[in-house]
């Protein structure tokens, strides 16, 4: 069957419509070299012509290689009630809902999952969830603007260069200004970001664990932050806010972050989901749906989506944000993963991702050549030196079987003999020793 | 009753001049025609307001609006007591329920405003 169901006759039709005699003369006003080599498609293919093809091209992936990547987005351990659980048709057929209060049971689970978020990140409130972690902090940066009315915003420069990306690119055309502070010894630069605080600026964004791994306790930030009348917005890694200091704890006004590491496979890349919790002082600010828990007419309790006033249905253009959808299969896997593990379970995991990545520090060190970043306390991410460059030396390693790290030279020009490793609570002690056996490998090459 | 005392906008805002500052509120017919009130969006003390310049924004449980500021002139006081007791504005739209204080305030721009009669007038016009 063709997609294009034209025949000839309809073709001429419409050309003689449009005024012109060929297809030809009708795009005569694109140059040549903008114009595809050939409209003429390969024959079509019969269904298992097609499923060979295709799976010869999946092949050509590297799969089942020993993961060390992390950069934001991690390797762990996904509980199979997960599948099972959001695979039910209740779930997976509904999309966000539009008629909000006949779908309590969607409404339930993401109030549920909003509740595991405000106690993850010791915050007050949180929403149905933003399309990833970057997008939600720069979600978080329009709170802080809208909430202080000052147009600038501070980045530490330990924030994840991705996410770093998608705030210049989003506020490329408008009248934001983005001023980017450095680290020092890969931790964030107090000197700097506090001589570059002043009452015209309306957050300052820092990262914990940063892009390097490094842990922090940015209270003494975020209260200077607060004596210029600034929002602080951090940015995190949720398994690592299990064991550490929370945003909360550490008075932060808005906390987001990337929601894969909660029971979302890492799947090339998406969907992902972007989490986002704040004081209750703004909640009106927030960007996005939020769900309440409520009583009806007989007592009955029932959920709703609350404060709708701040959205497009009601605010148009002058809503807090153009987010009007979340990312609700996620939300639920992330909640189910939070309900599983449990608040112990959850430290259980932030801890074995700890001591793995301690381990495998000491083993990676003991490699002539081989440089470990020691100057400030890490997670389950930490940056190596080697004698080689790090592109170059992952590449090798993918025909050991590893996808060995991050190459760091692909965001900081300066450091392409830096590799930045993860390690999960998948990672066994097995594969550590073989990955450093592997790189002990390639650098005697 | 409208009360004589103060002076209206075509958007249902009153004024009321007390020693060169100017309290503003919405009318009655505003907060009627709101419904319950459930969240106002004061503007900051200190900001500089321009006639008929947005100034925050009133929700309720039908909508929400725009609050505008009937005349120019500096915030020097806004109604925290609305923060957790919005209803106020319903229950007394001309007393508890005032929104905000301005001065730096223009005689010229209050004498333009309708007195009670001519909005009374203005809002069966309306009807």
């Amino acid at each position: 069957m063709s997609y294009i169901a034209n025949t000839d006759e309809q073709r001429r039709e419409m050309l003689k419509v449009c005024g012109a005699d060929s297809i030809e003369e009708l795009f005569a006003d694109i140059p040549q070299n903008l114009r595809p080599r050939s409209f003429n498609l390969p024959q079509g293919k019969s269904e298992p012509e097609l499923i060979n093809y295709f799976e010869k091209l999946a092949r050509k992936n590297y799969f089942n290689l020993i993961n060390f990547v992390g950069g934001g987005f991690y390797d762990h351990f996904i509980p199979a009630a997960i599948d099972a659980l959001v695979s039910r048709s209740e779930f997976y057929t509904a999309y966000t809902p539009y008629q909000p209060e006949l779908s309590q049971g969607t409404l339930q689970s993401i109030y549920e999952y909003q509740t595991g978020i405000c106690r993850l990140t010791g915050l007050q409130v949180s929403n149905a969830s933003l399309y990833d972690g970057g997008t939600a902090l720069y979600e978080a940066c329009q709170m802080a603007i809208s909430a202080t009315e000052r147009r600038k915003i501070i980045v530490d420069g330990g924030v994840n260069p991705i996410y770093r990306r998608i705030l210049h690119t989003y506020t490329a055309n408008l009248s934001i200004e983005l001023v980017e502070i450095p680290v020092s010894h890969g931790q964030s630069n107090r000197e700097s970001l506090f001589s570059a605080f002043d009452d015209k600026t309306a957050a300052v964004i820092l990262q914990n664990p940063n892009f390097f791994g490094v842990i922090d306790d940015h209270s003494d930030i975020v209260e200077k932050a607060h004596s210029f009348g600034m929002l602080a917005i951090q940015s995190v890694y949720p398994i690592a806010i299990a064991i550490l200091k929370s945003p909360g704890e550490q008075g932060f006004d808005i906390a987001t972050g990337e929601g894969q590491s909660l029971g979302i496979p890492l799947s090339f890349g998406g969907p992902y989901l972007g989490f986002m919790a704040a004081t209750k002082k703004l909640a009106r600010k927030m960007p996005g749906r939020i769900v309440a828990r409520t009583v009806d007419v007989n007592g009955k309790e029932g959920f709703v989506l609350s404060l709708q006033a701040r959205e497009q249905h009601i605010r148009r253009e002058k809503a807090t944000s153009n987010i009007c959808s979340n990312e609700a299969l996620c939300a639920l896997r992330a909640h189910i993963y939070l309900s599983l593990l449990g608040k112990e379970g959850i430290k259980q995991v932030a801890s074995l991702c700890a001591d793995k990545a301690q381990y495998a520090k000491e083993r990676i060190k003991a490699i002539a050549g081989v440089k470990v970043m020691e100057s400030s306390p890490t997670f389950n991410e930490f940056v190596v030196k080697l004698p080689i460059d790090a592109g170059e030396c992952v590449g090798k390693l993918i025909d050991y079987g590893f996808a060995a790290g991050f190459p760091l030279g692909r965001y900081y020009p300066d450091m392409n003999n830096y590799l930045l490793i993860a390690v999960t609570e998948k990672r066994t002690k097995y594969e550590i020793g073989e990955l450093a056996e592997a790189l002990e490998a390639v650098l005697c090459q | 009753m409208t009360p004589k005392d103060r002076m209206y906008t075509r958007t249902h805002e009153w004024v009321k001049v007390e020693d060169n500052e100017a309290l503003v509120g919405i009318t009655d017919h505003a907060q009627d025609s709101l419904g319950d009130i459930t969240f106002i969006e004061l503007p900051k003390i200190g900001s500089k307001l321009k006639k008929s310049g947005e100034c925050g924004v009133i929700e309720s449980v039908k909508a929400a609006s725009d609050l505008y500021s009937p005349i120019s002139g500096t915030v020097t006081d806004v109604n925290e007591a609305l923060e957790t007791t919005p209803e106020d504005v319903n229950t007394d739209p001309y007393g508890k329920g005032w929104i905000f204080k301005l001065n730096n305030i223009n005689q010229n721009e209050i004498a333009e405003l309708m007195d009670a009669d001519a909005y009374e007038k203005f809002l069966e016009s309306e009807e």
